[in-house]
Parts: structure tokens; C-alpha cells; sequence
């Protein structure tokens, strides 16, 4: 009783803190918003010179970067999780965890360094070799800058990987071992029996790419410096363009009108609403994956079934 | 003989967890082992399709043959051998996914049916399982939606799909009720004229209800083997007369 009341009174502290930041955030926003409406996240023109304040441009680089981060990082980090959990020698695993686990502990502005010296390059230099008719394809068109989308979803990718793959690898190792026993007894093959248990495992697979999604929406300093930091809406993967975090980084300090100040603050009020969904929701796929299994595991209901 | 077993030692890691058991198994009977909690029945049952084989420093030495091919020799394929020895867990454990895709799944990966087919082996072992009938119209619920009773049985008609030899089953009633634990004991009474069955279990009457031979192990060793009823009426050993009558275990 005295726990759930701890526990309960820690809980309703943290909703007010989330709660309290979120109103100030908006009390700090309130000229923008009064001004522009809903029409700040409808255009694109971004100039504090002239005062004309267009927000779309950082939605659409943090959405695009973010989505190509998990869809580059999802098949690696689940396929570095498989191997960790079912498919390395028990020797091996503790360093493995070791050096995955370290990839997380690297500071944002390190990747960002070494976005720029190899990375940047790396990418300039694909894209020159790229034949004509890929680089006509809207996709891949422009001049070869290398700080770019493509850029910044790469350093995204490498830092959520160590993220996702020891969440997922926790959620396989919590797969009951009859799942993987049960497919091996109809004559499973090793790999057969992996895909039982990242089946069984879906849902939280599933939290565990979330959760990295909400890490690459709010990355800030490593995406600054790869992404070339021009707002425009583009698909191309070589456009240099910004992101909502990165606009904030860069600008605030400069911010000399109330105006300016208070868009850049409407941008931040945005993001943290979009992380802490996106946060909540994983963490309630995790935990209702952890939950859901376990009482069905013991179904022995005393009403049998009236056959 | 379906299935003799030689001078089977078994290791977790350095700890020895069987010593030199020798058993021979009947086709087509009921075989169960009796033995208080942690006396290998599991770790012997596992030895006979090589579900050991996965848990990392497991070692076995002897002989394990079925219809005289020995299930340890350099040549034999794990993965083959456990189709033909089927297995059914202490605690029912459905796949996540619909009735119809458990009891396919294993026809499914080892490529025996399609289409129609799969569908009348999906129905018949069901039916062989005694779970057809409670079933037939919702094949495609989810199987966690089950009773107990029914999970079990569907786990058997899962094990069953891929026309196995040899069932093994570890304990499969003892998280059920008194009914769904009597249709699951009229299940193997009717299955063992199909199948070679061997089962673990705690519950004395269960053994000396469903079994034609019975094993008592004791501490990694085979204590005593032989026909259910003599077993049960005068066992030759002083230690299973104890476990028999309860006086330990
Ligand atoms: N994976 C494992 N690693 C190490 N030791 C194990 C493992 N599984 C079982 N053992 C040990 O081997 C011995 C036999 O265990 P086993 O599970 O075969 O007993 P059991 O007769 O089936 O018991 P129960 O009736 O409780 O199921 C026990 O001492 C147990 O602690
Ligand atoms: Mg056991």
C-alpha cells in the first residue's frame, strides 16, 4: 500500500513536470502561435530578416530523416540482435554486447565529426559515380554537396542502432524457450526456430524500432552538422536540408526579435509533443507485450470448454 | 524394439545429470517415467530426439537407437530425427497464431502439404487430437484464446501434423484440471495404437492408469523397469515401493 502510494505520487510528479514544460513551452510560443496558426506549419518560406516564419521545411527534414534512419537501422540492429541472442557462441556475446553497448555511449558531437571528415565525403563521391539516368530520378537529383538528407540518415542510423538491437535483443531473450523448443521438435531448422521467436516477439520489436524512432527525431547535434541546414521540402536523398532540432541548436542564441524566438520555441513545443508520443506509445508496446504473454502462459482455466 | 537405449551417460556442462541408463521401449505402447522432482526424467526424455542438443555444454555419451539407427552417430540429422519423434511440452505452448497455422507450421517448414491438402492434414490430425469438433468453426482464432485443456490437445495435434513415430510428452496434463487431464489421458489411450508414447509424469494413478510399462528413475538412475502392473502390485525395489506409496518424493 505504502508503495503504490510512493510509486503513484512519483508518477503524478513526472506527468506535472511533462506537463509544466509543455506549458511554458507554449506560453513562450504564444506570439507565434497567435500569429501565424496553423499556417506556420503550412509554409515554407523560413527568413527572421523580413519576420516571415514557415516551419513546414523542419517538420518534413525530421519526419524524412528520422523514417530513413529506422529504415536503414531496423534490418541491421534486428539482424545484430538475432545473431546475439541465437546464433553466436557464448564467447563471443559479452564482447559483442560490449562493443554495441560502447557504439551508444559515443557522444552525439564525435559522430557528428565524423560525419563530416568521412561520411560527407563518402556520400559526395557516391553520388558523382552515379550513373546519369539515377541521377535524373528526383529521388537522387542535385548538385553533389554531401552534407544532405542521405548524410544525416546515416549518422542517424548508426547512432539508434546499439538502441534498437539491445531492446530487441532483450525482447528475444524474453521469448519463452518452449517457443524455439516447440518448432525445433516439428523438425525446425536453427534459423526456423529463430523466426518462431522473432515472431512471438513482433510486438516488441516493434516498440524496440519505435523507441529508436523517437531517439532520431530528437538527435540534434550530429544532424546539424551533416545535413547541410537549408529548410526546403525535397525528396531528394543529396539536398541539403534542416531539421527542427537543428534549426533551434543553430538559431536561438542569434534570436534577437520576439518573433523569431517565440517560432523557434513553437518548433521545440512540437517536438517534444511528437517524441513523447512516439516515446509512450513504444513503451507501451514493450510493456504490453511483457504483460499480454505472461497470464495467458498459465491458461488453465477451471471451466473447461462445454464441448 | 522401437526404441533402446545403452549405457546413456548425460552431462550439463560437469555436472552428471544421467548415469548409465539402459531401457528398451515397445512400439505402440505406453511408457511412462515416475521419479521425484529433478531425478532427469525430463533431461532422459529430451535425449531421445536431441531437444539437449540446443542448451550450450550439454553432452551425451551411449547409445540411443530408434528401430536400430543410433540417434547420436556422426551421420544422423537432428533436424529429420525430431520429426519423427514428436513432442508435447509440460505447459501448452501455442504458437501466437491462429489455430489452423499451429497445427500447419510444421507441415508448412518441412514441406509435406499445400493448398487442400494442408487443410485435410490440418483436419485430421485435429481430429486425432479430439479437438476437431470444438474447433472446426473458428479455426482462425487465435490459439491463445484456448482453454488450457484445449491448448494442450492442440499442441498434440500440432505434434502430430508431421506423422512422427515416437510422442513424447513431459508432464502433459499436470497444469490442467481433473476433466481436461481425463480426455487428454483418453487421448493417449487411443493414440498408442498409432504410436510409440512415452510420458513423464507425477501422478501415480495417471501412470498406472495410462501405461503398459513403467520407469522409476532416482537420482539420474534408473532405479527399476517393467510391466505397469507388476510395478504398481510389487515393485522388486525397495526405493520405488517408497515412491510408490508415497513415502518420499
Ligand atoms: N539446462 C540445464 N542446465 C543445467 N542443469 C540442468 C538443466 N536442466 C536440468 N538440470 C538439472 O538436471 C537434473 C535433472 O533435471 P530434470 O529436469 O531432468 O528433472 P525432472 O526429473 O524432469 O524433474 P521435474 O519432475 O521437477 O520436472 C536436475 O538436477 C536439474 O537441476
Ligand atoms: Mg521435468
Amino acid at each position: 500500500m505504502k508503495f503504490r502510494l510512493t510509486t503513484g505520487a512519483i508518477a503524478s510528479v513526472i506527468v506535472f513536470i511533462v506537463a509544466g514544460i509543455a506549458w511554458t513551452l507554449w506560453d513562450q510560443a504564444a506570439l507565434a502561435i497567435h500569429k501565424f496558426g496553423w499556417q506556420f506549419w503550412q509554409t515554407s518560406i523560413w527568413d527572421p530578416v523580413s519576420g516571415e516564419f514557415g516551419a513546414r521545411p523542419f517538420i518534413w527534414g525530421t519526419l524524412y530523416s528520422a523514417i530513413l534512419a529506422i529504415l536503414i537501422s531496423t534490418p541491421i540492429a534486428i539482424g545484430i540482435a538475432v545473431f546475439l541472442s541465437d546464433w553466436c557462441p557464448a564467447s563471443l556475446r559479452a564482447p559483442l554486447v560490449f562493443v554495441t553497448e560502447l557504439l551508444a555511449a559515443i557522444p552525439s558531437i564525435v559522430y557528428g565529426l565524423w560525419g563530416i571528415f568521412v561520411l560527407v565525403p563518402a556520400v559526395r563521391e557516391f553520388q558523382v559515380a552515379l550513373p546519369d539516368w539515377i541521377r535524373a530520378m528526383p529521388m537522387f537529383s542535385g548538385p553533389p554537396v554531401g552534407v544532405s538528407m542521405l548524410s544525416a540518415a546515416l549518422v542517424l542510423a548508426i547512432m539508434i542502432i546499439p538502441y534498437t538491437s539491445s531492446i530487441a535483443r532483450e525482447v528475444l531473450k524474453s521469448v519463452p524457450a518452449t517457443q524455439r523448443e516447440a518448432a525445433y521438435a516439428l523438425g525446425a531448422t536453427r534459423w526456423e526456430a529463430t523466426r518462431v521467436a522473432l515472431h512471438y516477439a513482433r510486438t516488441g520489436i516493434f516498440g524496440a524500432v519505435m523507441l529508436g524512432f523517437g531517439r532520431a527525431l530528437g538527435e540534434t547535434m550530429a544532424v546539424t552538422m551533416v545535413i547541410g541546414n537549408n529548410p526546403q521540402v525535397k525528396w531528394s536523398l543529396f539536398a541539403p536540408q534542416y531539421t527542427m532540432a537543428a534549426v533551434i541548436a543553430n538559431e536561438f542564441s542569434e534570436a534577437a526579435d520576439e518573433l523569431h524566438l517565440d517560432a523557434l520555441v513553437e518548433i521545440g513545443l512540437v517536438l517534444f509533443a511528437i517524441t513523447l508520443i512516439v516515446n509512450v506509445g513504444s513503451r507501451l508496446l514493450l510493456w504490453q507485450m511483457n504483460r499480454e504473454r505472461k497470464p495467458k502462459q498459465r491458461a488453465t482455466a477451471p471451466a473447461e470448454e462445454a464441448a | 524394439m522401437k526404441i533402446t537405449v545403452e549405457h546413456l551417460n548425460f552431462y550439463y556442462g560437469a555436472k552428471k545429470a544421467l548415469t548409465d541408463i539402459s531401457i528398451e521401449m515397445k512400439a505402440n505402447e505406453v511408457t511412462a517415467f515416475i521419479g521425484p522432482s529433478g531425478c532427469g526424467k525430463s533431461t532422459f526424455l529430451r535425449t531421445l530426439n536431441r531437444m539437449n542438443d540446443i542448451i550450450p555444454g550439454a553432452r551425451v555419451e551411449g547409445s540411443v537407437k530408434i528401430d536400430g539407427a543410433d540417434l547420436y552417430a556422426s551421420g544422423t540429422d537432428a533436424v529429420l530425427l525430431r520429426r519423427k519423434v514428436g513432442m508435447v511440452f509440460q505447459k501448452s505452448n501455442p504458437f501466437p497464431k491462429s489455430i489452423f497455422e499451429n497445427v500447419a507450421y510444421g507441415l508448412r517448414i518441412n514441406g509435406m502439404a499445400k493448398g487442400r491438402e494442408l487443410a485435410e492434414q490440418v483436419e485430421a490430425s485435429l481430429k486425432a487430437a479430439a479437438l476437431w469438433e470444438e474447433v472446426k468453426d473458428r479455426l482462425h482464432d487465435p490459439a491463445m484464446a484456448l482453454s488450457g485443456g484445449q491448448q494442450q490437445r492442440l499442441c498434440i495435434a500440432r505434434a502430430l501434423a508431421v506423422r512422427p513415430e515416437v510422442l513424447l510428452m513431459d508432464e502433459p496434463a499436470s497444469a490442467l484440471d481433473p476433466i481436461a487431464t481425463q480426455r487428454i489421458e483418453e487421448l493417449i489411450y487411443v493414440l498408442k495404437k498409432d504410436y510409440t508414447i512415452v510420458i513423464v509424469t507425477h501422478n501415480m494413478q495417471q501412470a498406472a492408469r495410462v501405461s503398459d510399462a513403467t520407469a522409476f528413475f532416482w537420482m539420474g538412475k534408473l532405479i527399476e523397469f517393467g510391466p505397469t502392473p507388476s510395478m504398481f502390485t510389487g515393485p522388486r525395489e525397495k526405493l520405488t515401493e517408497d515412491y510408490i506409496t508415497g513415502r518420499f518424493g
